[in-house]
């Protein structure tokens, strides 16, 4: 059992704990770096999905996890990333400049919904949100002059300055660093005062008023930075994917998302990670487990869906705090064997007492 | 102008859809403050399950149409049980995630089961598919059926819950759980009464619309429209859930023979967009106001 | 003349509910100032018109000289009135030290991109933030509590902790929403102490909404009683206290 002893207010201000937690991170960083000699090119592809859909993931669980604003929409702000990297490299566009313009137009999308936004909470926003995604991705399919509409976009070769990124291995790399930089830039946000006023803003609005946050300015801020992130996550999807069509960017992929952060631990940056892992590899588990299963089942393909509705409301009923939450139990358990308690990390029930005034 | 009367008599019919599935999710919320994001697909499971009774087990529509319903009910009532008993007393949007998960996990189910499958199917009412004209005006009698059947039912339930005490004892619980425990009122009983109700309500919706739209798996998407609509009648006011059906089906009606292509799909969208900027409460909406 | 805090002809009205009805006061620098009566006589409300949760339907709020107006209730944290809350209203997910933290928004500079980065100016401002939420902290006794989950927390705790927050904001004016509400004898004694060494040695002047006498007595050096959103009667904790018609509101006409 490791106990932190605490000298100075230096100590509580650092970015990993201590140095143990130093040297896994360093560890794990160290692994994905020369993963691409050891793995698979099919597994190499996967960690690439994982760390798109782990971006996304941290997006989204800037706004609903950390502030609490729910967005059942969000794959919009992935959708116009995307395009907007499409269209701009294939003019010419290097990927330099082209990817933060795609960052900066998901960010005034985000801006454009966080206004309305702003008043509501809870379920209004939920529809709110989802109103938003579905106007955009009917607007996709109907601005066929840029995006090609239904019938859809290719994407050429990721442009740099001075030639092209053909590589997967280079893309690989791109996406590990984009990753490794964002959730760096999270984290040192949310240890600072404007972290803090997020987490202020979801856990009680009244109460981070009171204490001078200023709610319009904070919810914008989130609904922007989350918006940009995810841009930045579609323009990567759409060289991965090499080619896009509305339907990728449906309000069920939202759904699909915010299910993902659910499943991987709200509240917390890892749960994001961890749910682009779950979401990538479910698809490999399965395809892992047909062999033991039925004919009759495992050629559905529904079971995907059926498998992840299922889980998910395993999750939800059993372990609330997500993949993470589990990940954090057993990791205590064994550092705290044999005094751990099954007690240890349970929450207190509330009855519901409706907010409605009649 | 016999156009716009023809716009009113089918925009008012899906408008109906709209509301019944409306009405659906409003009872739950208005109960258990839970929003029923899977209620869409409940209505898909009603229309496949009519599907079975009527088509392929060839019991006729007048037995299949009962039968459906009290199997709906069932379901209602169980998946209250299995799904949501567990989490009496988490925050609400942990409800809210397990009706968004159970909406994927049946669809996912539904597409497997045999007979089901990712098919299109057919399942008509006896009045299906003929054509009365009423004032000049030609009306669907599936347009027909829908309007007076929303109109009985509207009827029959404002009867039971303004004229019986379960009616009172579901807005006790729904306003504070704890409470109504206190006084003796079978909460979890409550709950699952009324989830039976709403899949029922579901379930002749999906009866009502299986005829214009047939039955297949993405049927529960029309769904997604319903929460603009209760939205805009004012979420947690049962009126509300048919005014406001009525109003986002008139919208979509006259915004699809009126305004260019695609502004149909999405015209749901933007009214309660607009609404939530306006009067976020809604037309008959109640006030939320935390009390500190 | 510049006042420090003057209330003049204060009213609001929640639909068909007048629940402050035409209240004027006010409160000099340097005192502790406490508001009493019943239950449901417009005391939170009062509170709630001050920190603008909601705006007052006629009236005017000046602080130091200067209309509070329509202002949002960060802005007027910023101006230098701080509050605790009648309910407890925590971030209880979150540790004693964070809550704290949060606290000193007001005085922190925002720089959302320097804190991405986590510059050095940012770890400077963390530490000044957190120097400042210590001495308040040594200042309440809260030095064992410091990382501890608020939601685990005994009442009587939690209540110090939502004080300590508001200190946190370097108030000029505090309110104090009934702070030895849910509180045994021994915690409203220590209540009452550092209500005291709140206007001694922080030098914050103090409005509070209060019901427990005892205490009201021992701290106050002035009272307004209220009832049904009109003020009663206004002056020493003892006349207010013998004043009939306060007499008459809480016991009850004879």
């Amino acid at each position: 059992m490791r106990f932190i002893f605490k000298t100075r207010y230096e100590q509580d201000l650092l970015f990993f704990k201590d140095r143990h937690t130093a040297f896994w991170y360093g560890l794990l960083m160290l692994s994905l770096l020369l993963a691409p000699w050891f793995v698979s090119e099919y597994f190499q592809t996967q960690l690439i999905f994982i760390f798109i859909s782990g971006l996304v993931g941290l997006g989204l669980m800037l706004l609903a996890g950390f502030t609490g604003q729910m967005s059942m929409g969000h794959a919009a702000f992935l959708a116009i990333g995307a395009y907007a990297e499409a269209y701009l490299q294939a003019r010419g566009w290097p990927f330099l400049f082209s990817a933060p313009i795609a960052m900066l137009m998901s960010a005034v999308a985000g801006v454009a919904i966080a206004l309305p936004a702003l008043r509501l909470t809870g379920l209004y926003l939920a529809i709110a949100t989802l109103a938003f995604g579905f106007i955009v991705e009917e607007g996709l399919a109907r601005w066929e002059s840029v995006t090609g509409g239904n019938a859809g976009m290719m994407v050429a070769p990721l442009k740099l300055i001075v030639g092209s990124l053909e590589s997967d291995q280079g893309f690989y790399y791109l996406c590990l660093g984009l990753i490794v930089v964002v959730a760096t830039a999270l984290k040192n946000l949310l240890r600072a005062p404007t972290g803090r006023a997020l987490i202020a803003i979801r856990d009680s609005e009244v109460s981070a008023q009171s204490m001078g946050v200023n709610l319009a300015r904070y919810k914008t801020l989130s609904f922007a930075l989350s918006a940009a992130i995810t841009g930045l996550a579609g323009a990567l999807y759409a060289h991965q994917i090499k080619f896009l069509s509305p339907e990728q960017f449906t309000v069920l992929v939202s759904i699909e998302f915010l299910m993902m952060v659910v499943i991987g631990g709200l509240g917390s940056l890892h749960g994001a990670i961890f749910g682009a892992m779950f979401i990538i590899l479910l698809p490999e588990a399965i395809s892992t487990l047909k062999d033991w299963l039925p004919e009759s089942l495992s050629g559905q393909t529904g079971l995907k869906a059926t498998l992840f509705g299922l889980i998910m409301i395993l999750f939800v009923i059993f372990e609330p705090l997500g993949l993470y939450g589990t990940w954090v139990k057993i990791r205590t358990y064994f550092s705290l064997f044999p005094l751990y308690k099954r007690g240890m990390f349970k929450r207190q029930r509330s009855y519901t007492k409706s907010e409605r005034v009649h | 102008m016999t156009d716009a009367a023809q716009l009113l008599i089918s925009g008012a019919a899906i408008g109906c859809i709209y509301a019944l599935i409306a009405l659906g999710f409003v009872l739950i919320y208005k109960a258990t403050e839970v929003v029923n994001f899977a209620q869409g697909d409940v209505m898909m499971l009603g229309a496949f399950v009519a599907f079975t009774f009527s088509s392929l087990m060839g019991l006729g529509f007048w037995l299949s149409l009962p039968l459906s319903l009290i199997v709906m009910a069932l379901f209602g009532a169980l998946f209250d049980r299995l799904l949501l008993r567990p989490i009496i007393g988490m925050p609400t949007f942990s409800a809210v995630m397990v009706t968004l998960a159970a909406g994927f996990a049946m669809r996912g189910i539904a597409s497997m089961v045999p007979g089901w499958g990712t098919d299109t199917h057919s399942l008509k009412a006896p009045w299906s598919d003929e054509v009365i004209r009423i004032a000049g005006i030609v009306v669907s009698t599936d347009h027909l059926a829908i309007l007076l059947i929303t109109a009985i039912l509207c009827a029959l339930l404002y009867v039971f819950f303004k004229g019986t005490s379960i009616g009172i004892a579901m807005q006790a619980a729904s306003q504070n759980q704890l409470a109504a425990y206190y006084m003796g009122i079978p909460v979890r009983r409550i709950n699952s009464l009324i989830w039976s109700i709403a899949a029922a309500v579901a379930g002749l919706a999906a009866v009502l619309l299986a005829p214009i739209t047939f039955v297949h798996n993405n049927m529960g998407f029309i769904g997604i429209k319903a929460f603009p609509a209760a939205v805009v009648g004012g979420f947690g006011s049962i009126p509300g859930a048919i005014v406001g059906g009525l109003v986002i089906g008139w919208v979509e009606a006259f915004a699809g023979f009126y305004l260019p292509e695609g502004f149909k799909d999405i015209a749901a969208y933007i009214v309660v967009l607009l609404v939530l900027m306006v009067k976020p409460s809604g037309i008959f909406g109640q006030m939320r106001r935390k009390k500190v | 003349m510049q006042g420090f805090f003057e209330i003049e002809h204060l009213s609001k009205r929640f639909g068909g509910l007048l629940a402050v009805d035409d209240v004027s006061f006010s409160v000099k620098q340097g005192e502790i100032f406490t508001i009493i009566g019943p239950n449901g006589a417009g005391k939170t409300t009062i509170f709630n018109l001050i920190s603008l949760i909601y705006p007052a339907s006629a009236g005017q709020i000046r602080f130091l000289g200067k209309d509070l107006g329509q202002m949002s209730p960060d802005q007027v944290v910023q101006r230098g009135i701080g509050r605790t809350f009648q309910n407890i209203e925590l971030f209880a997910q979150a540790t004693v030290l964070q809550n704290l933290l949060i606290g000193r928004h007001a005085h922190t500079p925002k720089r959302p991109l320097a804190e991405m980065f986590f510059t050095r100016s940012v770890r400077e401002s963390e530490l000044v933030n957190r120097r400042a939420v210590e001495k308040i902290i040594d200042f309440l006794d809260l030095a064992a509590y410091r990382d501890a989950i608020v939601a685990g927390l005994p009442y009587g705790v939690r209540k110090v902790v939502e004080l300590a927050r508001a200190l946190c904001t370097e108030p000029k004016l505090l309110l104090l929403d009934e702070p030895s509400s849910g509180l045994n004898v021994e915690e409203t004694d220590d209540m009452a102490y550092w209500i005291q060494d709140i206007r001694d040695e922080l030098d914050i002047t103090v409005l509070m909404v209060e019901h427990d006498m005892s205490l009201v007595s021992r701290v106050s050096d002035r009272v307004l009683a209220v009832n049904f959103g009109k003020v009663l009667a206004q002056g020493t904790p003892s006349d207010v206290q013998a004043h009939p018609d306060v007499i008459a509101a809480y016991l009850g006409q004879a």
